[in-house]
């Protein structure tokens, strides 16, 4: 993420430590991560599970992609508490969106519909 | 009286730590230079870790209600994946040229800033006018919000995150109009930050957003 750095020379409120090179690598990236994707939906090469493996891991490979490259998150001590949150909320997310999902799939199953 | 207030918890503490040194603030050395703007950069990512909450109780409807169209037009019947395309070409071109925006201000560029900053305003505006377009689009074609629930979830996720958008042009506004008051003060590059991340998080939105509703809701 946008890291202000304290020992650089832009003094406070600082800058993210971003350069040109890291801006287009995280580009290209995210480029050829949207285009698998939609490739293979709009081809209709994959069968339907293959298609939604393919689809989660580009998901999540560009969101990594644009998190380091765009963001600037990385592992330093200075962004501790940066990634600590962060991955705090991903587990809230996670418990959030498995958590409905599984309990109103029982429901549906349960009330009989669909199934 | 002086000998009590020599016995009050203060003294007591001093004669036990000696006398603080001139200057001394009670913080270690280097958080002397700590500077605010790194905190309220951090405020402001803890306010994004929880939009993302917001984002994720969105997606659980949608993921949840995805399937209930009960009789109107189904998302696979309407949704045209080149015309996603494009809208999500728009906005991560506008994420990169937000970067570039960045670099031009860490290098004092006002002109780059600027005019980078107007670029990505631009393409968040074609964004936002694509969108507004689909939706009048799919209205028309009987997906409207109060169709179904489907549709609900469906305009409830897409339309947050297109106010988020929306807020950001706003913002982008405010922050040219505080630029030209105050240049490339202090305040004004914590503030960009601040967008920074504001618009990174709401290009990373979208990636779920197309990956999981119009991707596999064609599947």
């Amino acid at each position: 993420m946008a890291h202000v750095q304290t020992e650089n020379t832009h003094g406070p409120g600082g800058s993210a430590h971003g350069s040109l090179s890291e801006y287009m690598v995280g580009l290209s990236l995210s480029i050829i991560l949207t285009a698998i994707p939609f490739a293979i939906v709009m081809s209709g090469s994959l069968n339907e599970t293959a298609s939604i493996v393919l689809i989660l891991l580009c998901a999540v490979g560009q969101v990594m992609v644009q998190l380091v490259f765009f963001l600037h998150m990385n592992t330093s001590s200075e962004q501790m508490w940066n990634s600590v949150s962060a991955v705090f909320v991903i587990l809230l997310v996670m418990i959030l969106i498995v958590g409905s999902v599984w309990i109103m799939q029982h429901l549906n199953h349960n009330m009989l519909m669909g199934h | 009286m002086s000998n009590t207030n020599q016995m009050s918890p203060n003294k007591v503490g001093n004669l036990i730590m000696g006398t603080p040194r001139v200057g001394y603030t009670g913080y270690i050395e280097k958080e002397l230079h700590h500077d605010y703007g790194g905190d309220t950069v951090f405020g402001f990512w803890i306010y994004i870790l929880s939009d993302c909450v917001l984002f994720a109780t969105l997606f659980a409807v949608f993921a949840v209600l995805q399937n209930n169209f009960a009789g109107t037009i189904e998302a696979r019947d309407l949704f045209e994946l080149d015309y996603v395309l494009a809208e999500t070409g728009l906005l991560l071109t506008s994420s990169f040229t937000f970067g570039l925006a960045v670099l031009s201000a860490n290098h004092k560029s006002m002109r780059g800033l600027v005019g980078w900053l107007m670029v990505t305003f631009g393409l968040g505006a074609g964004f936002l006018y694509m969108e507004i377009n689909e939706f009048i689009h799919f209205t028309h074609e009987g997906a409207a919000a109060w169709s179904s629930g489907a549709w609900s979830a469906f305009y409830a996720l897409i339309g947050t995150h297109g106010l988020h958008v929306f807020a950001g042009m706003l913002w982008m506004l405010v922050l040219f109009g505080l630029l030209f008051k105050e240049g490339l003060s202090e305040n004004n590059i914590v503030r960009l930050m601040c967008l920074s991340l504001f618009w990174h998080f709401l290009d990373i939105i979208w990636i779920c957003v197309f990956s999981f509703v119009y991707l596999m809701g064609v599947l």
